[in-house]
């Protein structure tokens, strides 16, 4: 019998909740093509986050909970997706497009020479059966079309926020099959030998609020201590410690910077938002000291809203803002946060 | 030990791509540059080659465009250049590339390491990392921010990737496809001498007969490009003092229920 997949990302025992949005937008195309809605659920703590897809909205739940697939690796993974397909020939897999369920769907959609559609931000099925997407294309610059063809299993890789979330109702239950894993241990050579977790950081991709530095960071009038070897680092790394994070911290925001910033040694890299770092389509983006180079506005031109905050009036970033803030960050920034502290009574 | 590493030519990422009156992609005069992404890839196959004595080919699947990248490969010391083409690859999806991408290392046939940037910054896809490394039957290390050991006699491989939630540090096997991030090395510049023997470089192009393989079906196809719509002139100004300045953007925010 075919169906439409969607698998539930995992991490450390609990799903995605990002996850929900595939299963949501897996939702419209099984009740186009008249098929059931199939989550997939791999690894630890599995049998609760079947339980849990039921809830969202899954009819049927395929469940491994093989020691081997506790912590997402590739081989095993994928090796049980592809004998899933072959086996089952569902019409569609979907997943969020995560760095995990980028690889995923790619590796199996190879497996199985199916076609594989990244980036898809909306779909529609077609009247024969094939599913059309949008994808922003050139780092966001344009937007394509593309289809997939009729028969074959077509794979769907989800912007993350692009969809919405399937509705929860916690009396619905899903039919849960148990499958065994394909790989043994033995026959995996890929082992994970530790982790380190990025502490209090929120995950760019996932934020609904960002709150983003750039090359002006450096503009602090903190003195930097006597015998900084670079006082402009010091005053930046400084200003995203004290004066950004607090701001984002009152929003619950996660906090992004623009590539001068990265490059220049003011914050890691794992916070660049742009052509060469993350793509992010918050809620709301608030961009502080970034003048709004076409490489930036790449990663995150398609925010909800977007503030800006610059000295500059003529900073690119004001033509692509809805709220425009001149001045200096370093008198606006700690002003809004005052003001947000009051106003959400935190 | 060979090392095998993946780029392509890419319209800079200061130029603006547009979709021109006849519907196709057009970025005016801006210039054509070795994939962003890749500049990381080619230096870390030069230092990986350095280490262990071994060699570096550089190979680019697509029309004559790509021959600019391969350049500047050769250009930054990679030591030997090919490009893969041929007709039936034209309109093709990654299926195709990473079928052709896995012909090419086959054909190369003592390869123990290839190397792809994260990504093509233009088109956005990184799905042919990992199916070539699939059609392969490779292990697949994405994301990669260190080489932290390789053993050519062990065939073993250890590095550190960059995830959503941190760095998780993984053993493999080789030999391995992996991709790798932008803060794994800095990418040199090429050399004056570099330049002068890539211009003069004669690049084999390699057919798919000559790898000896035929392609799976092409599954997607692109119907249509078009521009996005027009986002500029709806700025509302916020003016003030500071405190003004954000006590008028909480109103507006808390209007707009973004926070």
């Amino acid at each position: 019998m075919s169906a439409v997949y969607v698998w539930v990302e995992t991490f450390k025992g609990k799903a995605a909740p990002s996850s929900w949005e595939a299963l949501g937008a897996g939702k419209v195309i099984a009740g186009k093509l008249g098929v059931p809605l199939t989550a997939l659920v791999f690894g630890e703590n599995a049998d609760a986050i079947a339980a849990e897809a039921g809830t969202y909205g899954a009819d049927n739940v395929i469940v491994s909970a093989d020691a081997t697939l506790n912590g997402f690796r590739l081989e095993p993974y994928a090796a049980l997706l592809s004998k899933l397909v072959a086996d089952n020939k569902p019409k569609a897999v979907l997943a969020i497009g995560t760095s995990r369920g980028r690889e995923l769907l790619a590796a199996s959609a190879a497996d199985t020479d199916s076609g594989l559609l990244t980036e898809v931000t909306s779909l529609d099925v077609q009247g024969d059966g094939t599913i059309q997407v949008v994808r922003p294309t050139y780092a966001g610059k344009i937007i394509s079309e593309a289809v997939g063809t009729a028969s074959g299993t077509q794979f769907l890789a989800l912007r993350g926020r692009a969809f919405k979330a399937s509705e929860m109702n916690a009396g619905a239950k899903a039919n849960v099959t148990t499958v065994p894993a394909v790989l043994s241990e033995d026959a995996i050579a890929t082992k994970i030998e530790g982790f380190e977790e990025e502490a209090g950081s929120v995950n760019l991709t996932d934020a609904a609020i960002i709150v983003s530095g750039g090359r002006a960071m450096a503009n602090n009038p903190k003195e930097a201590p006597a015998g900084t070897a670079d006082a402009a680092v010091w005053k930046a790394q400084d200003g995203f410690e004290n004066t950004l994070k607090p701001l984002a911290d009152v929003l619950g925001a996660a906090v992004g910077a623009s590539r001068a910033a990265v490059d220049a040694g003011y914050i890691p890299y794992a916070h660049q938002v742009g052509q060469t770092g993350k793509t992010v389509s918050p809620d709301l983006y608030i961009a502080t000291g970034i003048s709004g180079a076409i490489q930036h506005q790449a990663g995150m031109r398609t925010s909800k809203v977007i503030v800006a905050i610059n000295k500059d009036p003529e900073a690119p970033i004001f033509k692509l803002a809805r709220y425009g803030l001149v001045g200096d960050l370093y008198k606006i920034v700690p002003a809004l946060t005052a003001e947000l502290k009051k106003r959400l009574g935190k | 030990m060979h090392v095998v590493v993946f780029t392509r030519s890419t319209p800079d990422t200061a130029a603006k791509v547009e979709v021109g009156a006849n519907g196709s992609v057009t970025w005016g005069d801006a210039a054509t540059v070795v994939n962003p992404w890749d500049e990381y890839a080619l230096e870390e196959a030069i230092l990986q080659a350095k280490n262990a004595g071994g060699k570096t080919t550089v190979i680019a699947i697509g029309p004559e465009m790509h021959n600019e990248a391969l350049k500047h490969s050769l250009a930054m010391g990679l030591d030997e250049a090919a490009r893969v083409w041929d007709d039936a690859l034209d309109g093709t999806d990654s299926l195709a590339y990473a079928s052709a991408a896995a012909g090419a290392v086959k054909k190369l046939g003592d390869v123990e390491l290839v190397i792809f940037g994260k990504e093509n910054v233009d088109v956005g896809t990184d799905q042919q990392n990992y199916q070539t490394a699939r059609k392969l039957g490779w292990t697949m290390l994405s994301y990669v921010s260190k080489i932290l050991a390789v053993d050519y006699n062990a065939k073993t491989i250890k590095v550190e990737r960059l995830l959503e939630e941190g760095k998780q540090i993984v053993t493999s096997k080789l030999p391995a496809v992996i991709s790798v991030m932008k803060d794994i090395n800095e990418p040199r510049y090429p050399s004056f001498i570099g330049i002068r023997k890539a211009s003069k470089a004669v690049i084999p192009v390699w057919s798919l007969g000559d790898l000896g393989i035929s392609l799976p079906a092409t599954q997607t196809r692109t119907l249509k490009y078009s521009n996005l719509p027009v986002r500029e002139g709806q700025v509302e100004m916020i003016e003030g003092t500071p405190e003004e300045q954000a006590a008028k953007l909480v109103d507006r925010l808390l209007e707009e229920k973004v926070l």
